[in-house]
């Protein structure tokens, strides 16, 4: 720990650093008084269920698309062309269109084509088909499989094959190979990669504001459409996205050094 | 350094986009709203309030220019200069006033609340307890459902109207809140069949307004006396008439 | 010719006749939008590797305060979700431009929205350019810059005859990266009201309630872009290869 703060003194007690940290303070200060922020506490509940919901969209959203980038990977790296194809085609497609694209088609483009199949409305998905978390949901995850499932194509890859080949030669079976060799290597240098990649999910996450999801952006949106402020809710909003991204940050980096322990290089 | 940078700016800018003296920017909403103002497919603007533009424009001398923008950020369009008028179905309410002014109104028509068919309800909150109701964002539609309505109903926020009406047609909203005559011209669609008009909310002038104006920027009296003169002369010349017996059975300005 | 096909699957008719390039089909508005979404993309990509050039040579040559307010400009921009980035960057820019213009006694201009897309993407891109550049340039064999001062080379003709040459096959495939996420950025423009192809596929889409149908052309449309673009950087990085060790 006092290695730590050693170490973040010398960074900061520069003069040039001292100057700018006091430069950055007193824009704070001036913005904090002269800037119109009555609307905090009306808004305030609503802005924490707007949180909440961007966290746990992101979450599950990272597990999901992760949970299906690495069959996705895996098929790429190691497969059969009959599942390669596929796979690289599907994480093509994500790659090549925009999320909003894809956001809105599987909303609205589903949602057209539900008064052509009545029975639909008698059926038990129907209280979910209504509402609009589960296709931003789906979406997510669809586009964060599209993109980790390139990224652990590369990772699989990299292990090298000479390990593969001696775990079989000491007659491990294929699963245990996967799981105690394979797997935890290539996720051991995906690592730094998936870290990056959940910033930018992150950063995606306001698009569901436009499917009628209300995340921490659609609670600015109404803030600035209920009062007319045009900058104050979206230089909080600002303010709060880079603390969640500095947050995943930092957890990457814990994720990544405990990982680390006792490997070469 | 922040001069210089600010003026390279400018040249750039101005470089690439100039703006003529007397041409008047009259902001609409870029996302369809029939049968008031929508594209076509080679991409002109049509509908009712087009040609009122067009005939208020003309009648007042005003060399105007139909610049669609965002529903979402029309008033800080118009507030930074983007723009120099809306003219996009907006309602003269006392929250907007307090940051543009409004010309005299061109067209008042109730509110009413469209819902699905098999499903019992009306326009009161004791009729939408339990529903799901949407509503297109920034209008007064979106503020007097959240004033009257949040409490017992879901309420869903759209970018645009059309996107409301996609889910009603879908089933995944019970109703929506709208202006009449945009309602009309959907149930008349196939979509529209699926719902029926369950009645007009209660009348708050506060939130719903006094019927629909021109905006402008706080002060800017000259374009406004403008605009009010032009609105005048078509509705005294028979313009007014001539454009909505084309699209409407009877008069909408309102009383 | 295609009737067969018409007659077995009902509808594709219609969605047919919906993307056609002559009005009433909206193929010619979808095509329209997907030559607006490239000029932004050019544009924004041409300024984010101008931003870049500056900044990545601001952070590996600069003072410490340039270093520094480079280190804030790239951090925020890759915190901050674009969205709102383009809101901010979009209302901001336009009123910091309309008062010096006001201060200067000029009327206020109107910057359509190409470029202001341009520029508020361009921005976003620089961000992203200067790190790509950065680490490509850094990773240039010092060797060949000791060289070139040896030979007596000034700091300029270094840059345009070592630097550049030996760091562009490096930065290539960021680049290609940064050219991708351009394309698909424009089609954030749409929730602003810029017309581009996705803000044309709404329109479509809202006007003839065939969501289906032009969602999946305009991802289509995108698809192709990005296959196209994905060759023709591979082409350039295979012609910059020459000679060099394949990898």
């Amino acid at each position: 720990m006092t290695r730590w703060l050693n170490r973040a003194a010398q960074e900061v007690l520069v003069p040039h650093r001292l100057i700018m940290i006091a430069v950055a303070i007193g824009i704070i200060v001036w913005a904090g008084m002269s800037m119109r922020w009555h609307w905090i506490p009306r808004y305030g509940d609503l802005a924490v269920q707007g949180i909440w919901r961007t966290l746990w969209l992101l979450a599950l959203s990272c597990v999901i698309g992760f949970a299906m980038a690495v069959p996705l990977g895996l098929a790429q790296a190691a497969g059969p062309r009959v599942l390669a194809i596929p796979a690289r085609a599907f994480c093509t497609v994500i790659r090549g269109t925009p999320l909003l694209l894809q956001l809105w088609l599987i909303y609205f483009g589903l949602g057209s084509l539900f008064p052509q199949f009545p029975w639909i409305r008698e059926s038990e998905l129907w209280p979910y088909l209504r509402q609009a978390w589960p296709y931003a949901l789906l979406a997510l995850s669809l586009s964060f499989a599209g993109y980790e499932g390139e990224v652990m194509r590369g990772a699989f890859k990299s292990v090298p094959g000479g390990q593969l080949e001696a775990a079989r030669a000491m007659g491990m079976g294929r699963f245990a190979i996967f799981r105690r060799i394979w797997f935890p290597q290539a996720l051991q240098s995906a690592l730094p990669t998936l870290g990056g990649e959940t910033v930018l999910q992150l950063k995606a996450t306001p698009l569901v504001a436009t499917i009628t999801v209300i995340d921490i952006y659609a609670v600015a949106s109404r803030v600035r459409q209920d009062t007319f402020i045009i900058y104050e809710p979206l230089l909080l909003l600002a303010l709060i996205y880079m603390v969640i991204a500095g947050l995943i940050a930092l957890g990457f980096k814990l994720l990544e050094q405990r990982y680390n322990r006792g490997m070469v290089g | 350094m922040k001069t210089f940078a600010l003026m390279a700016a400018t040249a750039l800018v101005a470089a690439t986009a100039m703006a003529q003296a007397e041409e008047v920017r009259i902001g609409i909403a870029a996302e369809p709203y029939p049968p008031f103002a929508s594209p076509d497919a080679a991409g002109n603007w049509v509908g009712w309030e087009v040609e009122i533009i067009d005939a208020v424009c003309a009648a007042a001398e005003l060399d105007c220019v139909l610049t669609p923008t965002a529903w979402d950020g029309i008033i800080p369009a118009l507030v930074s200069e983007r723009i120099d008028a809306i003219m996009a179905s907006m309602s003269i309410t006392a929250d907007r006033m307090q940051t543009i002014d409004f010309s005299d109104r061109y067209y008042n028509t109730p509110t009413v609340i469209v819902g699905q068919k098999g499903i019992e309800m009306d326009a009161t909150p004791e009729g939408l307890s339990g529903k799901v109701l949407g509503v297109q964002v920034s209008t007064i539609h979106q503020t007097y459902a959240q004033t009257y309505f949040e409490a017992a109903t879901e309420l869903r926020t759209y970018q645009t109207q059309d996107e409301a009406n996609q889910d009603l047609a879908s089933g995944r909203i019970d109703a929506t809140q709208a202006d009449s005559l945009a309602m009309d011209d959907f149930l008349k669609t196939d979509a529209g069949a699926c719902c029926e008009v369950k009645g007009t909310v209660a009348q708050d002038e506060a939130i719903l307004g006094a019927g629909v104006g021109a905006g402008v920027r706080k002060g800017d009296d000259a374009l406004r006396e403008a605009l009010n003169r032009g609105i005048a002369a078509i509705l005294e010349d028979g313009t007014y008439e001539e454009i909505t017996v084309r699209y409407f059975a009877t008069s909408i300005y309102g009383n | 010719m295609l009737d067969w096909l018409y007659a077995i699957w009902p509808g594709l008719q219609t969605s047919v006749d919906l993307l056609s390039l002559q009005p009433p089909g909206w193929g010619g508005n979808l095509l329209r939008g997907a030559v607006a979404s490239l000029q932004i993309a050019l544009g924004a990509f041409a300024v984010g590797l101008v931003i870049g050039t500056f900044g990545a040579l601001g952070k590996l040559h600069g003072g410490p305060v340039m270093r520094d307010l480079l280190a804030v400009y790239t951090v925020v921009v890759r915190a901050v979700p674009e969205l709102i980035l383009i809101l901010i960057l979009y209302y901001a820019g336009t009123d910091l431009l309309n008062q010096a213009l006001r201060a200067m006694g000029q009327r206020p201009v109107e910057i359509s929205g190409v470029v202001a897309g341009i520029a508020v993407l361009g921005i976003v891109q620089g961000a992203y350019a200067t790190e790509v550049l950065r680490g490509a340039i850094q990773s240039v064999p010092r060797g060949q810059h000791e060289a070139a001062r040896a030979f007596g080379m000034g700091p300029v003709q270094t840059f345009r005859r070592v630097t550049f040459p030996a760091m562009l096959p490096l930065a290539l495939p960021g680049l290609s990266n940064l050219w991708l996420i351009a394309t698909k950025d424009t089609a954030l423009l749409a929730i602003v009201g810029f017309a581009e192809l996705t803000l044309e596929t709404r329109q479509a889409a809202g006007s003839t309630r065939a969501y289906f149908t032009f969602f999946l052309a305009a991802g289509a449309l995108y698809l192709v872009m990005t296959l196209v673009s994905g060759r023709i950087f591979g082409w350039i990085e295979a012609r910059y290869r020459r000679g060099q060790a394949a990898q």
